[in-house]
């Protein structure tokens, strides 16, 4: 299987052939961060438009199809769109405080970015607390979000903004007690040798009963993490306008939304990581021609198309299903997902001990 | 009648019996507010549904005119009362007998400035608060520099005006404090996604808990009762349509037949089938986009564009034969406009074919779906007696147990020839709300399946004199619209013009409910009630 670490090393030998140590190592900085960038970007853009087919198919409709081929280039334009319009400077708000609240959401979200294995050898912050690491940046995004609700100093903003923080808040706790049941049963918090170890069959189907209740909460606690429907409640529209972004222009408002789209593709490649084996190849034991025909296909494939799947998932929940309400939100949450996540690290625990998994 | 004749007549000596059929009765202002209560206590009586509240300026009185019906008994009345005194003008409000006086005794102020004493609310409910003037009495002056265009947005005023009588029949002028100073009120309007339209509800809260709604309409009013005054009664046919535009041949219908009736025109049979199929595909096409509103306010996007699919199929049959899609101006005096496109009978068919399946689709997508049910069921209860007594008709009543369908009460049209089930259900929640509507629309096939082939041969319209006069007299006309009872008064003097009409509009009543249903219960559940009662905000307007 083709290793990105090859390439990576080579670039690495390069600058260092040109450059002393430490300019070499800050060129690397930079470019590293400019390539992290234009994934966020791009990605962004293709999850947007993927959005908007995705649901345009779920409603008899076709979706953006007049700019670019199959509207290919319409979040492109939209973007640009974005980017060219003005940010209206509203009267009464906190001006620090709004300001600052987009940065650090998609602060957040760009830090949470860099820590997901993509390919094999391509991994940007690989340390032994990768997944505590993850965890911890992606919450900071709440800070953000509550900023923007309390500045904004509007009712609906400070509605949505309290909203979401009660939402994220709690289903961060399910998010945190899923994750833990998997790096219980993998024993390590490090998301490369977690991928690596999920190469004789991915967790999911080797975990046993734990492993995909486990999913499950995740898939209901990612969805609820980040403020997508059935969950939207911070920003649901036909009962806040928009939430704790309604204040916001232009860019601004942009970061928030390609932030949420990020975070869905976070949740997603996390779900893929802990529970589908990241990007190493589907291997069955002992099938060994087969394992090497899967070998065959890139890594960075796997990992996409796993991530493809979530997202679809993602989408269709919330192309489905009708808003939920605050309090039968957080009851989901304290009454249901929180006790049956304790009993199912409990029940994990027993499994890796008495080495019932397969 | 004799008896509730006789009955008036042994509680105050001083009534005049204008007319016996309706029974209308005109009453003095003084022993009114008693006759009223005992209309409604006494066993024999028992008018406990107020449907329509007209107020009316007779020359040196202004008068006021309550159309009563018994739920019990299915008796009517018409009652009239006049306050005698044009400069102070003061009358007894009876919002503590029937619930739906507060916001008709609120538009009988805007528009005529009758005080009622012990309303709790006298503020004005369509108009600008600064509003010079009282635009439906006949003296009104209309100069534009009395009231011009006003570029500042109006103040909106937290102390309400109220008049207290005293023991000693003194009336002092009080204040009723709506919201105050420190309580967390938001407004929800007049621009938001889920009202629908522009009408603007205050809402008090707590955290996410609604502790009161208080509702400003009059934002899309545009005088329609005032315009009629000065329309012939063919002209005033297009403004119906543009009341609640989702029901606009069934507003059409009653005032077609208001008119027909104080004419004794008799429309040939092939129109009264022709009218009775447009009335159910328009109550077809409204449940229809209640259905698709009402799952986006709840969040169910897709939802939404399932019921526009589909409500699209009966706009293409009417844009095939009245040429409209949403105004249809197809109903006329004595008929309708055109005959029906060659092409309707088998659209409707197919149609007929086409709609089962899909409900069935929509209720495995919505109506099964676990949140769908958390979000609706036990939400926004409304009681029989509330419903009965704010007037709230149409699936709404009846989803509260109140069989209030004008089509079985007084049927038009064919509705007496055709067999269809009148669907009352107990729960008065949203759900039930839902339910109602959502069954209506197999009931609505079922009558046009029954129709849509025995359509008899016959003219489309019969004819009409080029000017028509109304006799004489005061007309009240009510037909099932989709979203409630509509209602057409008419009074007349005799000319070309009518003196003053009123539209008795379904809307009214269920924006009256919203404080009452949403009270205490989540900000999710005012949306979730609103999107349930599914008012329209040009026919609270008007």
């Amino acid at each position: 299987m083709f290793d990105f670490a090859v390439v990576t090393e080579w670039v690495d030998g390069l600058l260092r052939s040109w450059l002393p140590e430490s300019w070499a190592v800050l060129a690397e900085f930079f470019l590293i961060g400019l390539c992290l960038l234009l994934a966020y970007a791009v990605i962004a853009l293709v999850l947007i438009l993927a959005e908007r087919k995705v649901c345009a198919y779920f409603q008899c409709r076709l979706g953006p199809n007049r700019v670019g081929p199959w509207g290919l280039t319409q979040s492109v334009a939209d973007m640009f769109k974005m980017l060219i319009k003005e940010l209206i400077q509203v009267r009464h708000v906190d001006n620090f405080l709004f300001n600052l609240a987009p940065y650090i959401v998609i602060i957040s979200s760009v830090l949470a970015f860099g820590c997901i294995p993509y390919a094999k050898g391509l991994e940007i912050i690989d340390f032994n607390v990768g997944i505590f690491f993850l965890l911890a940046v992606s919450s900071i995004g709440i800070v953000g979000i509550l900023l923007a609700g309390w500045s904004s100093n509007n009712k609906y903003s400070l509605i949505g903004a309290m909203r979401s923080g009660a939402q994220m808040i709690s289903y961060e706790l399910s998010i945190g007690l899923s994750i833990l049941t998997m790096v219980v049963f993998s024993g390590s918090m490090q998301l490369s040798t977690i991928v690596e170890s999920q190469a004789d069959g991915w967790f999911l189907f080797r975990g046993h009963i734990p492993a995909f209740i486990a999913f499950i909460v995740y898939l209901i606690a990612g969805t609820a993490e980040t403020n997508r429907g059935p969950f939207d409640l911070p920003e649901a529209d036909s009962e806040l306008t928009a939430g704790y972004h309604t204040e916001y222009s232009g860019m601004h408002f942009g970061f928030f939304y390609l932030a949420e789209f990020l975070n869905m593709f976070i949740v997603a490649s996390v779900a893929a990581t802990l529970f589908l084996g990241g990007w190493m190849p589907l291997h069955i034991p002992g099938w060994e021609g087969f394992n090497a025909a899967m070998d065959w296909i890139p890594s960075i494939f796997w990992f996409i198309g796993k991530v493809a799947v979530m997202i679809f998932i993602i989408m269709w929940f919330k192309w489905t299903f009708p808003r939920l309400r605050i309090d039968q939100l957080l009851r989901l949450e304290w009454k249901y997902l929180l006790p049956l996540n304790l009993c199912n690290l409990l029940l994990m625990v027993i499994v890796v001990v008495f080495n019932l998994h397969f | 009648m004799e008896k509730i004749k006789n009955r008036i007549l042994e509680v105050v000596p001083e009534a005049v019996v204008v007319s016996e059929a309706p029974l209308t009765v005109s009453v003095p202002p003084l022993p009114f507010y008693d006759l009223a209560r005992r209309l409604r206590d006494d066993e024999d009586m028992r008018f406990d549904y107020l449907v329509c509240m007209t107020g009316v300026d007779e020359g040196e009185s202004l008068g006021v005119v309550y159309h009563l019906r018994s739920t019990v008994y299915g008796h009517e009345l018409v009652l009239r009362t006049a306050a005698l005194d044009r400069e102070n003008p003061e009358l007894a409000s009876v919002v503590d007998i029937w619930a739906t006086a507060n916001l008709n005794e609120r538009e009988v102020f805007d528009f005529f400035g009758i005080r009622f004493i012990n309303h709790p609310d006298m503020r004005r409910l369509f108009l600008r608060n600064d509003w010079v003037g009282y635009p439906l009495r006949k003296d009104y002056n209309a100069d534009e520099k009395i009231n011009p265009v006003r570029l500042e947005s109006e103040e909106t005023i937290d102390v309400a005006p109220a008049y207290e009588a005293s023991r000693d029949g003194e009336v002092e002028e009080i204040e009723h404090v709506l919201f105050k100073e420190g309580e967390y009120v938001v407004n929800i309007g007049p621009q938001h996604p889920a009202t629908h339209g522009v009408l603007r509800f205050r809402v008090q809260l707590d955290g996410e808990i609604v502790r009161k709604v208080d509702v400003n309409c009059g934002y899309i009013h545009r005088g329609i009762e005032k315009m009629c005054e000065s329309l012939t009664y063919p002209q005033m046919l297009a403004l119906t349509d543009r009341l609640d535009y989702l029901s606009a041949h069934q507003n059409r219908h009653a005032l077609c037949l208001c008119i027909e009736d104080a004419l004794q025109i008799e429309v040939p049979e092939r129109v009264k089938y022709i009218r009775t199929i447009m009335d159910e595909l328009t109550r077809l096409q409204s449940h229809l986009l209640f259905w698709s509103t009402f799952c986006m306010d709840l969040g169910a996007l897709t939802a939404f564009f399932y019921g526009f699919r589909d409500r699209e199929k009966i706009l293409d049959m009417f844009e095939e034969t009245c040429g409209g899609r949403l105004i249809m101006n197809y109903n006329v005096v004595g008929g309708v406009m055109q005959d029906i496109h060659p092409n309707l009978v088998h659209r409707i068919k197919d149609f007929i074919k086409y709609l089962p399946p899909m409900l069935k689709e929509y209720h495995e997508v919505f109506t099964g779906n676990i949140i769908a049910q958390q979000r609706m069921k036990g939400i926004g209860l409304l009681s029989r007696e509330d419903a009965i007594s704010y007037g709230v008709t149409g699936p709404s009543g009846r989803a509260s147990g109140w069989a209030c369908d004008v089509r079985k009460i007084h049927p038009y049209g064919v509705y007496d020839k055709v067999d269809f089930k009148e669907i009352v259900r107990e729960d008065g929640d949203v759900f039930g709300r839902y339910m109602v509507r959502m069954e209506e629309i197999l009931q609505s096939l079922h009558i046009l399946e029954q129709l849509v082939d025995n359509i008899p041969e016959g003219d489309f319209a019969v004819k009409t004199k080029p000017i028509i006069r109304l006799p004489e007299g005061n007309y009240f006309r009510s037909v099932e619209a989709s979203r409630g009872e509509f209602g057409v008064y008419i009074e007349s003097r005799g000319d070309k013009f009518p003196y003053r009409v009123k539209f008795r509009s379904p809307g009214l009543p269920l924006v009256s409910v919203v404080d009452l249903l949403a009270r205490d219960g989540k900000i999710a559940d005012l949306i979730a009630v609103g999107g349930s009662l599914d008012y329209v905000v040009p026919d609270i307007d008007r």
